[in-house]
């Protein structure tokens, strides 16, 4: 790399962090606040940090148990997703068979749904067969949109890998699921992981179907973030410090996933 | 290398399927069912065939908020598409430095989307957020509660704050699967800085590019919850795009049978406007062997 | 054109090598003639790839210099020494043709279209890729696309040497002799500088005119393929060249007679002195071509157990264990084996000797 494009390279990089950081910076630094101080002199760093609004979310069910539940149907979602994706990525990416391109279209469609406008529908849905306020609700409902995500990474990493490899196998004698297993997965570990991360983020980022289809049981922290807020007045510190907290497990997953993004995919077939 | 023909791999799509159909087909159907409808109440249903259709096709609040909705999400494209291309061209290539970038660059990705207005809102406000306050020091009169202007601008750069990371990551995987040898090859080419990157690393990012701007345009035609959070719609309808528009129908108004004419009219503009920009960039990618 | 020297050149991606295994490549010199087809053959890790990229500048070497045509160009990059490559995978450009893929590399010099349209197809005709030109370079075969990398080199009248890193990789077997012809080909038409990088015997022999044989970092022999096969300088050129490679006997001095296993081997006088001086790890190499069956005691010869027999159609190959040393030998396809016990001739006049690897004698 030539020393004059470093530069250059290292303000924008600079720039866009900061433009990402400030405003989270800022939620963070309201966490660590009083909401008399958050509402009085305006300072850039808190002037008596105190973790009492986190110590509220820690010690009150309703909070944590949001959080719970968030990450108990998010994981629900993921590996079910991840699950049924790839066998029938597997097969739109090694063969052709009646209507493949239609069902790959139709599949791409169902990310293309507003779900503002399902919402009822899927209200009666759940209702009518008694899944409302669990988990596998909201981990059903989002597969609507990760499914299809799902299915197209990881058709674009299968088409990476070579055919021959599974003749090879099955000239060995392996069974499909051997195969699949044994040899085929570990070739695409790294789309494996990418999916999964996709499918994660957007499990825990969803709010609208997330919060129709629960109640009590199966509230995710987003839901419980709206009410409280309206409830309690303006509880900014409190608010703060669940928005913070709701980003540990985000952090966390893209901390596993780096190397396989840093390794690099291309989906050069779609 | 054409794929053989294999009726039984319909079999491996089969769990996928029901997965997906249990939660899509029925509310579909529900959906298509209230379209030709007039739900006067949970039992008395009337048949009104295309009524709610023509009348959908001819509200100008309607009209109104799609112009709003084509322009944000066209926006949102020509802003994030080229910034998070810029974005992943810029992070290191490896180390651990490459690692934390990604960390920090992915951060707002992960927030749930009613937090990401939630911190704007904080943010915006000019009496207890940062970047209002900064705005108002400076001498401009921001307000994104009252001025359609500056709300209108809040809720693009929350956009662009929120989903360039998207875009830079997936852009930022498509560079890392360059092998070097097309670096080096174009180095004994004599090829220029911006040579590499039109005729190498563009064509290479063409499949990630692909993804990041269909999902970037469906998610951003659909933009529901974060303007929600920061605006409600407001000031006036400056900011209500067409989810908003249709769930107040939906839910506020109660008027099923509208705002199921509505979201297939909706459904169908977007899958329209995909299909478009898909073979839009198939053909992008094919078509210029004479450039 | 250029002819190409190193002088003392050597490269660690450490800093402050100290032992011999901190080197990469460890520090030698050499001389390639102008307008010669050299190839580097090694197995892999054996630093044969680090010595091409810095004899096309994608490596500054740690240590020594890089001369062409006696100019130093040790720290120029890739772009100022006018080489080309060919790499292992085809690198082409996708979205271009493939007549612009070979016209970019002049485009981007900046000469004018006419001229860059005639070199274009003398290039095009030259690999026989005039049919193809207006065809989008992607959709071509892997063969195809190697000699569009191949002709973005020679479209430029200021190459001083190409570069091939295992360029035969990625094709089809039956289209790899083709290739090769080609290849062998253009160097005879004009005459440049080839260097061809190689893990296979086969392809370096058939296409160079003098093989570079490296092993761990470092260049053990340069030859013609014939000196390679009669001469090796080094006990792992004879092993690593030929199919099966040279045998390799360990030989003890310690008695009265050299012993090989357990057996007497009576050779000449003066050839026992030397080798007495030589000092220690002496081993006999023979290659399988030059093993005969001989009588049993004659001198020179040894007894061996038959391990196994193989027709080869035009050979016979034995293999034979003397005293738990394996030995080959490639006999006449009509030799009978009786029993299982046979005597080889092992001291012939195209037998060598080594001292810790390195050729002493014969």
């Amino acid at each position: 790399m030539r020393k004059s494009r470093v530069l250059p390279r290292a303000i924008t990089l600079t720039l866009y962090v900061l433009f990402t950081l400030l405003p989270l910076y800022w939620m963070l630094a309201m966490s660590l606040r009083t909401n008399e101080e958050t509402l009085g002199a305006f300072s850039f760093l808190p002037m008596a940090p105190t973790l009492d609004n986190y110590r509220v979310i820690f010690t009150d069910p309703s909070w944590y148990w949001g959080y719970l539940n968030s990450i108990s149907y998010v994981l629900i979602n993921t590996v079910l997703s991840v699950l049924v994706a790839l066998p029938a990525a597997y097969a739109f990416s090694r063969y052709r068979f009646l209507g493949d391109k239609h069902l790959f279209f139709w599949l791409l469609t169902n990310r293309m749904t507003p779900p503002a406008v399902f919402l009822l529908p899927f209200f009666q849905l759940y209702s009518s067969i008694g899944l409302m306020d669990t988990y596998w609700a909201v981990a059903l409902a989002h597969m609507v949109f990760n499914v299809p995500l799902a299915v197209w990474i990881l058709e674009g990493f299968m088409s990476g890998v070579s055919r021959e490899i599974d003749e090879t196998a099955y000239i060995d004698g392996y069974s499909f699921p051997a195969f699949f297993i044994r040899i085929f997965l570990p070739l695409i570990k790294a789309g494996v992981g990418v999916t999964a991360f996709f499918c994660f983020m957007f499990s825990w980022v969803e709010l609208l179907l997330a919060r129709t289809l629960t109640s009590v049981n199966a509230k995710p922290i987003a839901a419980v973030m709206t009410r409280t807020v309206s409830a309690a007045g303006m509880d900014w510190g409190v608010l703060a410090a669940a928005g913070v907290l709701t980003l540990v497990p985000g952090a966390l997953v893209i901390w596993f996933v780096r190397h396989y993004i840093a390794k690099g995919f291309a989906m050069g077939r779609v | 290398m054409s794929k053989p023909v294999n009726q039984k791999a319909l079999l491996l799509i089969v769990p996928m399927f029901v997965c997906v159909a249990f939660s899509a087909i029925m509310p579909l159907m529900t959906v298509v069912n209230y379209s030709v409808q007039d739900i006067i109440s949970p039992t008395q249903h009337v048949f009104v065939g295309t009524e709610w259709f023509r009348m959908i096709l001819n509200d100008p609040d309607l009209q109104d908020a799609l112009v709003r909705q084509l322009v944000f999400s066209l926006c949102v494209l020509l802003i994030e598409i080229p910034l998070g291309v810029a974005l992943a061209l810029a992070m290191p290539a490896a180390g651990w430095r490459a690692s934390a970038t990604l960390v920090v660059v992915a951060m707002p990705l992960l927030i749930p989307w009613n937090v990401v207005g939630t911190v704007w809102q904080i943010f915006g406000r000019s009496d207890i957020g940062l970047g209002g306050y900064v705005l108002t020091q400076l001498g401009i009169d921001y307000n994104y509660t009252a001025h359609t202007r500056d709300a209108w601008l809040t809720v693009l750069v929350m956009d662009v704050w929120h989903w360039t990371p998207l875009v830079a990551l997936l852009a930022y995987a498509g560079l890392r699967a360059i092998p070097d040898a097309f670096y080096q090859a174009a180095e004994i080419d004599g090829a220029s800085r911006f040579a590499v990157f039109r005729y190498i690393e563009l064509p290479k990012m063409r499949g990630v590019l692909m993804i990041a701007v269909l999902l970037r345009f469906m998610d951003s035609f659909m933009i529901y919850t974060e303007p929600f959070v920061l605006t409600g719609g407001g000031p006036g309808n400056a900011t209500t795009f067409l989810s908003q528009y249709l769930t107040q129908k939906a839910v506020g108004q109660f008027d099923l049978g509208p705002a199921a004419a509505f979201s297939l009219i909706y459904f169908l503009i977007i899958l329209l406007f995909c299909f478009i920009l898909y073979n839009w960039m198939q053909r992008l990618g094919q078509g210029d062997g004479h450039a | 054109m250029a002819c190409i020297e190193f002088r003392d050149l050597g490269h660690a991606y450490r800093p402050n090598p100290a032992t011999a295994g901190d080197y990469a490549l460890q520090p030698m010199s050499m001389d390639w003639a102008d307008g010669g087809a050299y190839a580097l053959l090694g197995p892999s890790g054996c630093g044969k790839t680090t010595l091409l990229n810095i004899v096309s500048g994608l490596v500054t070497p740690s240590h020594g210099r890089v001369l062409f045509d006696g100019r130093d160009v040790t720290a120029l990059g890739a772009r100022e020494r006018n080489i080309a490559q060919v790499f292992q995978f085809p690198v082409i450009y996708d979205t271009m043709t493939v007549f612009d893929n070979l016209a970019f590399p002049l485009r981007n010099r900046g000469l004018a279209d006419a001229e860059i349209r005639n070199r274009v197809h003398e290039v095009a005709e030259m690999l026989e890729l005039s049919n193809e030109l207006k065809r989008r370079a992607a959709n071509l075969a892997a063969d195809a696309k190697q000699k569009i990398s191949l002709g973005r080199g020679l479209v430029r009248k200021d190459v001083a040497a190409i570069l091939f890193d295992e360029p035969l990789t990625v094709i089809d077997p039956h289209l790899k002799w083709a290739l090769r012809r080609q290849l062998k080909k253009i160097h005879q038409q004009l005459k440049l500088t080839l260097i061809y990088v190689t893990h296979d015997q086969v392809e370096a022999l058939t296409f160079a005119d003098e093989v570079v044989v490296m092993t761990d970092g470092r260049v053990v022999q340069q030859g013609t393929p014939e000196a390679l096969f009669m001469r090796p300088d080094h006990a792992f050129v004879g092993y690593f060249i030929g199919s099966p490679g040279m045998n390799l006997c360990p030989l003890s001095l310690a008695g009265e007679a050299a012993t090989l296993g357990g057996q007497p081997l009576a050779l000449p006088e003066p050839m026992l002195r030397a080798l007495r001086e030589a000092g220690d790890e002496i081993r006999l190499g023979l290659r399988p071509e030059f093993v005969r069956l001989a009588a049993a005691g004659e001198a020179g010869a040894v007894r061996a157990r038959v391990v196994q027999a193989q027709p080869l159609g035009n050979s016979l190959l034995l293999s034979a264990s003397v005293d738990g040393q394996l030995v080959r030998a490639r006999l006449a396809p009509e030799t009978r084996i009786g029993g299982d016990e046979v005597w080889l001739r092992l001291v012939a006049p195209e037998t060598l000797y080594f001292s810790n690897d390195v050729r002493i004698a014969g």
